[in-house]
């Protein structure tokens, strides 16, 4: 399926964004950010550093609150949504895969009671059951079987941010953000993180925002691009016509400085 | 014989004025957590100071107060509390369960059912059950406040795939009218199935964590489980060695050292009353004098030295 057809399928957007500003006080976080994604759809956010991509994500994934603007996902306004649902929406619709699997994961239960949780969360009470899909999610992720009662502090970076994606994608989400999900770990990693990855949003028909300064990540996973400088968006558009004929001065700079190392 | 120098129940009434409201509010909002300012009492905390305000709280001239500590009316603890409460409020006293209007409890329910019309104060050290994993209290107040109980199944999934099966034993976690996730205290999982609709106020007080809740009678208590995991109230596979009985709490008590042993009613008021009216056990045979409980062997603060008799070990959050 080419993005075209999928984008045809359906003339919703799962999620769309219009007028997002976040400020910290006097400083910008992001300004003036809009965006459709559709569903299906890998959305790649890149910029240099401060230039407001995890606030931006941070706002979208109910985090923290913007100053201004709309976010609607399936038609609902969330930012008119009570706490409850917002959480509940968080827990069964969507996903957040933060940077340090630390942060994503709790570090003293077990790699099945952390893939367990969302389950358990959502109301499931069948030990057996709750047991069975961690081990079919730990195995989805290449975590041997025989780990799924051990701590993710006895796992190395890449295992640790698998059992986070495990962790996440066990209730099957719709809607997945991910902040750097391939930072801080050694390249081979980083490669076999991201061929998983890719496996994973095609096989579940994932719509994904990432984050990510790394555009190698954004060409194999990202349909589409968003170019974020001083918070706010420069430029956007399919990954390819942006990476292969970018417009905006910024991203010129952005790809050469890629191309040159 | 009310000591000249205190108040009525030692607290003074501003103090107690202020522990009945958030007594009332826990009672309005049964397993609710009410914050309440505890006051320095003249012990230490691991003394219960919470239940101790809340009885002083609940006190009344007219009273008659039982306290035990793990089932015993005898240990120092149980002892100090009341002899406490009788300077400082000149209230009756009792070791029998069905004569006391208010009874401070330290790790038990009695066995004799409690009635209408009497108050079952617990001490409480740790009230927030969901602690042990979230240790942010601005995150549990807030998984209280939209009912986000998933952690509380975590844990008993832990316990199963550590152990094969729960293996709390102590503490063990409930749900209250269907919407609070409630800690009943350190009380052995035994005594579980009588939290739940009982004719008695029941109130819970955590004087170092400042926190009172409170089930009032006939409230709906359940012990959280899973479908293939069902609750249940276990007890050592025993009876009582004095008093025969079947379906009573067990304490094992190291008789000598050659390690004999046996096993005993944890609740001494129910065991003796027993004994009273002719009921006998393995070890107190014909024509023998039934013993005095052999409390010098019960060791006091430490509930896990129960865990061997009571099958499964703990991770009890006392
Ligand atoms: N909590 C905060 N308080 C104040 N300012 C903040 C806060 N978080 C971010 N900022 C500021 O907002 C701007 C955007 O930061 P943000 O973290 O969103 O950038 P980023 O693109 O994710 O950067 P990086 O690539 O380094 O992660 C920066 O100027 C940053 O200093
Ligand atoms: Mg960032
Ligand atoms: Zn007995």
């Amino acid at each position: 399926m080419t993005l075209m057809e999928r984008m045809t399928m359906t003339d919703q957007p799962l999620l769309r964004v219009e007028g997002l500003t976040k400020r910290y006080g006097q400083r910008i976080g992001c300004a003036d950010v809009s965006f459709d994604l559709y569903p299906g759809e890998v959305l790649g956010i890149v910029g240099e550093s401060g230039s407001g991509k995890s606030t931006l994500l941070s706002c979208l994934a109910g985090h923290q609150r913007p100053d201004l603007g709309r976010i609607a996902y399936d038609g609902r306004d969330v930012l008119e949504m009570s706490e409850t649902e917002r959480r509940r929406l968080s827990r069964t619709d969507w996903a957040y895969v933060h940077q340090n699997p630390r942060d994503g994961l709790r570090m003293g239960v077990s790699a099945g009671g952390n893939v367990g949780e969302r389950l358990m969360a959502v109301g499931a009470r069948h030990y057996g059951e709750i047991r069975g899909k961690a081990a079919d999610w730990l195995g989805r992720v290449e975590i041997a079987a025989d780990r799924i009662d051990d701590r993710p502090s006895a796992f190395s970076g890449g295992m640790q941010q698998r059992l986070q994606i495990a962790r996440n994608l066990v209730t099957g989400p719709r809607l997945v953000f991910m902040d750097e999900p391939t930072g801080g770990l050694d390249v081979s990693v980083q490669a076999r993180l991201l061929d998983l990855l890719r496996g994973l949003v095609r096989d579940l028909g994932l719509s994904v925002i990432i984050v990510t300064h790394d555009l190698a990540v954004v060409r194999l996973l990202a349909h589409r691009l968003m170019v974020m400088k001083s918070g706010r968006v420069v430029e956007q558009g399919l990954t390819d016509q942006v990476l292969d004929d970018p417009q905006h001065a910024y991203t010129q700079l952005l790809v050469s400085s890629v191309l040159q190392v | 014989m009310t000591d000249q120098a205190y108040n009525f129940a030692y607290l003074d009434e501003q103090t107690k004025r202020m522990i009945r409201r958030a007594i009332l509010k826990g009672i309005a909002v049964p397993g609710y957590q009410v914050p309440f300012a505890s006051r320095e009492m003249p012990m230490p905390y691991g003394w219960g100071t919470g239940g101790v305000q809340v009885t002083a709280a609940c006190l009344v001239p007219e009273d008659r107060l039982k306290v035990i500590d793990q089932g015993a009316d005898d240990t120092t603890n149980a002892v100090s509390i009341r002899r406490f409460f009788q300077r400082t409020a000149g209230v009756a006293t009792t070791e029998a369960t069905a004569e006391a209007t208010v009874i401070q409890t330290r790790h038990r329910i009695p066995e004799t059912p409690l009635k209408a019309g009497q108050i079952l104060v617990y001490q409480v050290p740790i009230p927030e059950p969901l602690r042990f994993l979230e240790p942010r209290e601005t995150e549990t107040r807030k998984m209280h406040e939209l009912e986000e109980y998933g952690l509380m199944h975590v844990k008993l999934y832990e316990d199963i795939a550590r152990h094969g099966q729960i293996a709390t034993s102590y503490a063990y976690p409930v749900k209250v009218e269907g919407r609070y996730v409630m800690d009943p205290s350190p009380i052995p999982k035994f005594d579980n199935p009588k939290l739940g609709n009982s004719p008695a106020i029941q109130l819970f007080g955590a004087g170092r964590e400042q926190r009172i809740y409170a089930l009032p009678p006939f409230t709906e208590v359940v012990s959280l489980d899973f479908d293939d995991h069902p609750f249940t109230a276990s007890k050592a596979p025993h009876d009582c060695d004095l008093c025969g009985a079947t379906d009573s709490y067990l304490d094992e008590v190291i008789t000598d050292d050659t390690g004999g042993r046996m096993f005993v009613c944890s609740d001494t008021d129910f065991c003796a009353g027993r004994r009273a009216k002719g009921h006998r056990g393995r070890l107190s045979g014909e024509g023998v004098a039934p013993s005095p409980h052999p409390s010098p062997t019960r060791r006091e603060g430490c509930a896990r030295h129960e865990s061997v008799a009571q099958g499964a070990g703990t991770e009890g959050a006392a």
